[in-house]
């Protein structure tokens, strides 16, 4: 009983963690944005602007809400709500921690330890599409249609890539699926980045464009396709989308710290839980791992000021042509080097 | 107890968002439910115990056929309402298919009985260890000459969608 009611609250508590850290990732965002280009960013709602989110949800919520004449009314307002839903399952198989230790029982930092962790998350974001394809279609609008025919296909054909260096990290992380396997076998400095340099900067790159986030930002590029599959969306709908592409920012940065940086882990953490009590600890785990992905959603704001658009035909090409054959490339080196030396 | 209750609501589930697949009339709405049902059975396979099947079938069925599927709809705006130009040799045709399929599944009904059925005690079937194990051990031919068709699938693929070489 107790550890239902601990899962219940571990969910709560995820989800607002979640729509928490999307709603200042805008923030964020905005500030990155002024600092990389020399300008002050939002500073006008509460000191250094920080309710600016608050003022924007508002915003949102009281704008008028248009669902378009010739438009399919249902479908309209399921896309929104699968995006957005399909964005705050993903968070259910990440160890957030060190179990905390209440009463003398241990409880995971995890809502679901099942033994498929990572395909888990490669399903929920494959369901994910039918947002964006449910509500580019249902908007009967030509730009609509054509942003969530791009930001379809984009999303399937990256998912191969970072499906084929998921598949590397399995082999040296003793060939179990979930993720608390994965975290744990990177103790201490142990990160399979160092191993895995190669399936990382695959991955990194398929996780930008799984996200939607520039240099891949197609599905929503306003200079010819007005707002993409949002395009005649307003209100909170807008805001759903907008802030769900927020918390598939945060959740691909916290798989990548988990995969390739130890999630939980960092030099150190064995000789603290020998001394330490263990919530201390657990909180002091907690805190690495957000270090990691608050540091990733930096870099993901920071490359989306630095490096510009593609174009639709190169974001095939390097999809298809070079991210796939080298990931499988980097498979069959990675499989062939733990049989050739027994590793 | 609960498990019953989600084993009749998941069945009840699947079986009337087939029938919607049939007689929706609009293929877009035919589409999705057939995307509700594949997730039924995934929930079938979860109750299974077998959660490597659950989500591979997720992730190839309603994450990738699918997603083709409603491309294809949604690109060739087919969301008139069909069922009145169809000739009559295609339904017959369908009529046909149909029911050899309906003489297989119940020639199969009939070869097991379930009344007396005990449920395997392992229950670790579903694990992505022990598929690989049978598949790489018990079932290695099937397997291999499966990935031959694949290929064989791929390439044809690849053929059919270049452009001709004069």
């Amino acid at each position: 009983m107790e550890i239902i009611l601990f899962k219940a609250i571990l969910v709560l508590v995820l989800f607002l963690i979640s729509l928490g850290i999307a709603a200042y990732s805008t923030y964020a965002e905005r500030k990155v944005a002024a600092f990389l280009q020399d300008r002050i960013g939002p500073d006008r709602a509460g000191p250094f602007g920080l309710l600016q989110p608050i003022a924007d949800g508002v915003k949102m919520f009281l704008k008028e809400e248009i669902i378009p004449n010739h438009s399919n009314r249902w479908l309209f307002i399921l896309g929104p709500c699968i995006f957005m839903l399909t964005a705050l399952m993903t968070s259910a198989v990440i160890p957030w921690g060190m179990p905390l230790e209440f009463n003398g029982t241990k409880y995971a930092l995890q809502v679901a330890d099942i033994n498929i962790g990572i395909l888990y998350i490669m399903g929920v974001l494959s369901v994910g599409v039918y947002g964006i394809m449910i509500g580019g279609w249902a908007s009967n609008n030509k730009y609509a249609l054509l942003g969530a025919i791009r930001g379809s296909s984009q999303m399937i054909s990256y998912e191969l890539a970072m499906g084929m260096s998921i598949i590397s990290i399995l082999l040296i992380s003793d060939g179990s699926l979930s993720l608390s396997h994965i975290v744990e076998s990177q103790k201490g400095m142990n990160w399979n980045v160092f191993y895995q340099p190669l399936g990382f900067l695959i991955f990194l790159i398929c996780a930008f464009a799984e996200a939607n986030r520039t240099p891949f930002d197609l599905p929503e590029s306003e200079s010819e396709l007005i707002g993409g599959y949002h395009t005649e969306y307003s209100s909170m709908k807008l805001g759903l989308f907008l802030f769900a592409e927020y918390i598939n920012m945060f959740i691909s940065s916290t798989v990548i710290s988990c995969l390739y940086f130890g999630g939980y882990q960092f030099p150190g953490l064995e000789y603290l839980s020998a001394h330490l009590p263990a919530n201390l600890v657990s909180v002091i785990s907690i805190g690495a791992l957000f270090t990691k992905v608050f540091f990733f959603i930096f870099f993901f704001m920071w490359v989306r000021w630095t490096i510009p658009r593609f174009r639709y035909d190169q974001l095939m090409r390097l999809g298809w042509q070079v991210l796939l054959p080298l990931s499988i490339a980097n498979m069959l080196i990675t499989g062939g080097v733990i049989t050739f030396f027994n590793l | 107890m609960e498990s019953t209750i989600v084993f009749y609501l998941l069945s009840a589930l699947s079986v009337i968002s087939a029938l919607f697949v049939v007689f929706s009339r609009s293929p877009i709405y035919s589409v999705l439910s057939l995307i509700v049902c594949f997730f039924t059975i995934a929930g079938h396979y979860i109750m299974l115990n077998a959660q490597f099947l659950a989500i591979i079938h997720i992730i190839v069925y309603a994450g990738a056929i699918m997603v083709l599927m409603l491309f294809t709809v949604m690109l060739l705006n087919l969301n008139k309402e069909l069922g009145t130009h169809k000739f009559n040799l295609t339904k017959l045709m369908a009529v046909i298919t149909g029911g050899l399929m309906f003489l297989v599944i119940i020639a199969s009904v009939k070869s097991s009985s379930l009344a007396n059925y005990q449920a395997p005690a392992y229950l670790n079937i579903g694990n992505a260890e022990d598929i690989g194990m049978k598949l790489f051990t018990d079932y290695l031919l099937p397997f291999e000459i499966s990935s031959v068709l694949f290929v064989s699938a791929m390439i044809s693929a690849v053929l059919l969608a270049k452009k001709e070489v004069k």
